[in-house]
């Protein structure tokens, strides 16, 4: 590293930590409807309920609230896949991209209702201007908001007072209201926060028209098709939105889509800031910070832990050229350290889009991306999906901590007992399981290893890598393995969902069973969640229980892989 | 069925905000503020379009820089990286292959990593300033430069070589497509 890749890692860092804290401020005062500096949009706010018939003053129970999300994500879904195989017959496709298939609408569609972005597509070749804009920007943006709605219930039944009674509605423990807390989050915060990261990389060189893909003579003379498209705007929201997926085949990697190191700068700064304010989020929302910080300090410790393992792999010994690091599968403008600290950034949060090719790092730099996404997508993780994931590994936590010194668990005044904490176990486990499970089936069947791009130990990690991405909702690849076939398409869009909604409703079920519940005031006993030592056991609970299930995997594919590496040996 | 009406409406509003409005509203600004770099930063020679400068091409002949090698021979319509790994036999033979025409191009000077790796766009139109310094020999023999003008060609190179930006982002680098142009310029093809 030189002095100015560690001014570039200070720095990047520095923005995220200094800027998060006074965003969460923001945001908080958002979702609590106070005043704030966008407060001026009110109308429109109210408009946009007058418009799409929200009563906004109807507070949602738990089934309510879940109810409209996934009625929301099924129309979107069912629109969002039908406009990728009609594409061809509609208007703003001047490439004359044909209609995808069945099985790549499938997966494509998934993929964005569940904030995904896993692409078995390739943006220039397989998707028209409306499918890009109209579609998957569309999704970019309601996917973000329905993972921070599911944490905004989450949080407020943690702190809803049942003795507050019955609600206008009728229900005990009201939630808020689903279709009030998505218009917030994509009028407030995410629309200002696109224009704004929009016109910085439109003046990097990011591409913004509706122009045909234009045709070029090289300086040898050669043809040469340049694709073009509205990208800037949506590689904005792909960011800032926890997606990552690609306007452009290669992502973030494509000159159009990431042109300097500048631009390089702020799209990772856009991965981290709002997944990195949510703990604050919640910190003011539950009415005592030192709450959310010591979720902040639990996410930032295995975070930097990654992104030194990381930096240390990726510039370590190679053995193919016998000097340190690889350039395959890395731009010249980004270099190796910028290359590493985003595969940290995009795979601690939910995010995917990948600026140098995963399947091209060494044995164990591509491993922690991997590990990230093993973890449950927490560390930071996705836009609210971070929140809630983390609160499931708390309310474990707790548990672990109550049964040590036998009493009652409990989390900022409210009991976990043996329903929140089936349902936790249920949200952990499904992922666990089901990664191990798919990713079995695609080593034993042909189909599965048809896919393969590399041999050798490697091969496994990238299909464990496809499976992790897919459950964990991330969306970046070891992008060498072949998913655009029956096989792939329909066990990942499986797994995508599994990895969604297998945790989304045993949530909301937590919110509504806890949000039933009477506050409890603190005692001696009372087991603090705001110091060093829960910040400890919280990370250790993370390590043990999402971790160690991986352990044997990865001793098979990416250690395996080390070792072989420093003898030299290839596949 | 209420919430399968708020669904679908819900749904169609923001689809025409986040999906209408919102591009069309940056597209203006680009329009407006970054004309040349919303439509691709492109270069155009003698009226016709010779590239872009973002996006890197293949240039084999000697007369020219040399880029970096690209899984998908600089064919923009289709980005895309080898995605082979440290212990691939194919990503080894690649390496070996590229090195070994490397040093036959430009003699005895081991090359700097990113001219034997491939990208990972496949499209990289910078090369690392090593890279391009240690083509100017042969890219002035085959020119038929004095050797006056081959230190004039060493300037030139250098000075396309472009810091990390804003002094500590990035890495140097050297963009081949625009010094290969100024090289056509400066030292036409005889």
């Amino acid at each position: 590293m030189t002095t100015a890749n560690w001014v570039q890692l200070v720095v990047s860092l520095g923005v995220v930590f200094a800027v998060a804290p006074f965003l969460a401020k923001f945001m908080t005062r958002v979702f609590e409807g106070e005043r704030h500096i966008l407060s001026f949009l009110a109308p429109v706010e109210r408009g946009i309920y007058r418009i799409t018939g929200v009563s906004a003053k109807q507070e949602m129970n738990w089934k309510q609230y879940l109810a409209a999300l996934l009625v929301f994500n099924a129309f979107g879904f069912i629109s969002l896949m039908a406009l990728l195989m009609t594409q061809e017959w509609l208007p703003l496709n001047p490439a004359h991209i044909p209609n995808m298939s069945w099985h790549l609408a499938l997966n494509t569609a998934v993929s964005f209702m569940t904030n995904t972005n896993w692409q078995s597509y390739n943006g220039e070749v397989s998707a028209s201007y409306l499918s890009q804009m109209a579609g998957l920007a569309v999704h970019n943006f309601l996917s973000a908001a329905t993972g921070m709605a599911a944490a905004l219930a989450l949080i407020r039944g943690i702190r809803n007072k049942a003795s507050e009674g019955e609600n206008s509605t009728g229900y005990r423990a009201p939630l808020g209201n689903f279709w009030v807390d998505i218009t917030r989050t994509t009028l407030y915060v995410f629309i200002p926060l696109s224009i704004i990261l929009t016109i910085f990389l439109l003046s990097q060189g990011v591409v913004q028209n509706f122009s045909s893909y234009v045709h070029g003579i090289t300086l040898e003379g050669k043809d040469q098709i340049l694709p073009m498209g509205p990208a800037a705007s949506q590689i904005a929201i792909k960011q800032l939105g926890s997606n990552g997926g690609g306007f452009f085949g290669v992502n973030s990697a494509h000159p159009f889509e990431n042109p300097t190191p500048f631009s390089n700068f702020l799209e990772w700064i856009a991965i981290l800031l709002v997944p990195v304010a949510i703990p604050f989020v919640f910190g003011r929302m539950v009415k005592d910070k030192s709450q959310g910080r010591a979720l902040f300090a639990a996410k930032t410790a295995v975070f930097a832990i990654g992104m030194v393992v990381v930096l240390v792999a990726e510039l370590g010994l190679n053995t193919m050229t016998g000097g340190h690091g690889s350039m395959e599968g890395k731009e010249v403008r980004f270099g190796i350290p910028a290359s590493a600290m985003w595969a940290e950034a995009t795979t601690v949060v939910s995010n995917g889009s990948v600026n140098a090719m995963h399947d091209s790092f060494s044995p164990l730099g591509g491993m922690i991306p991997l590990i990230n996404i093993m973890l449950g997508e927490i560390i930071y993780g996705g836009v609210g999906a971070g929140m809630y994931g983390m609160l499931v590994f708390v309310f474990i936590t707790v548990f672990f901590a109550g049964l040590m010194v036998g009493r009652t668990p409990e989390y900022i005044g409210k009991k976990i007992e043996s329903r929140e904490v089936q349902l936790s176990v249920l949200a952990i486990i499904g992922q666990t399981v089901m990664i191990l499970f798919l990713a079995a089936i695609a080593v034993v069947t042909k189909a599965g290893l048809a896919g393969l791009n590399n041999q050798g130990p490697h091969g496994l990690s990238e299909i464990l890598y496809a499976y992790s991405s897919t459950i964990g909702n991330n969306g970046s690849a070891f992008a060498g393995l072949t998913v655009n076939m029956v096989f792939y398409n329909v066990t990942l869009a499986f797994a995508m969902l599994v990895g969604r909604f297998v945790v989304i409703v045993p949530v909301l079920a937590i919110a509504g069973s806890l949000g039933a519940k009477t506050p409890i005031p603190p005692s001696v006993g009372t087991f603090a969640t705001n110091n060093t030592t829960f910040v400890v056991l919280l990370i250790i609970t993370i390590i043990i229980l999402a971790g160690l299930n991986f352990f044997p995997a990865l001793t098979l594919g990416p250690i395996l892989e080390h070792f072989l590496m420093l003898k030299g040996m290839v596949f | 069925m209420k919430p399968v009406r708020t669904a679908i409406i819900v749904t169609i509003f923001w689809t025409v905000i986040v999906g209408g409005m919102y591009p069309l509203l940056m597209f203006g600004v680009g329009a407006v503020f970054f004309p040349a770099q919303a439509q691709g930063s492109l270069l155009v020679r003698d009226g016709k379009v010779v590239g872009s400068e973002l996006i890197g091409q293949d240039f084999s002949s000697d007369v020219y820089f040399h880029p970096r090698p690209s899984a998908i021979g600089y064919d923009p319509s289709s980005s895309g990286a080898s995605n082979k790994g440290w212990t691939s036999a194919d990503l080894k033979k690649a390496y070996t292959q590229n090195k070994a025409d490397w040093l036959k191009a430009n003699g005895n000077a081991e090359p700097p990593q990113d001219m034997v790796f491939a990208s990972g766009s496949g499209l990289d139109p910078h090369v690392s300033p090593q890279g391009a310094e240690l083509q100017v020999a042969r890219v002035a023999a085959a020119r038929h430069l004095s050797p006056g003008d081959s230190e004039k060609l060493l300037a030139l190179v250098r000075s396309f070589e472009e810091a990390p930006q804003l002094g500590f982002l990035g890495e140097p680098r050297v963009n081949i497509l625009t010094l290969n142009i100024a090289l056509d310029r400066q030292f036409p093809k005889g």
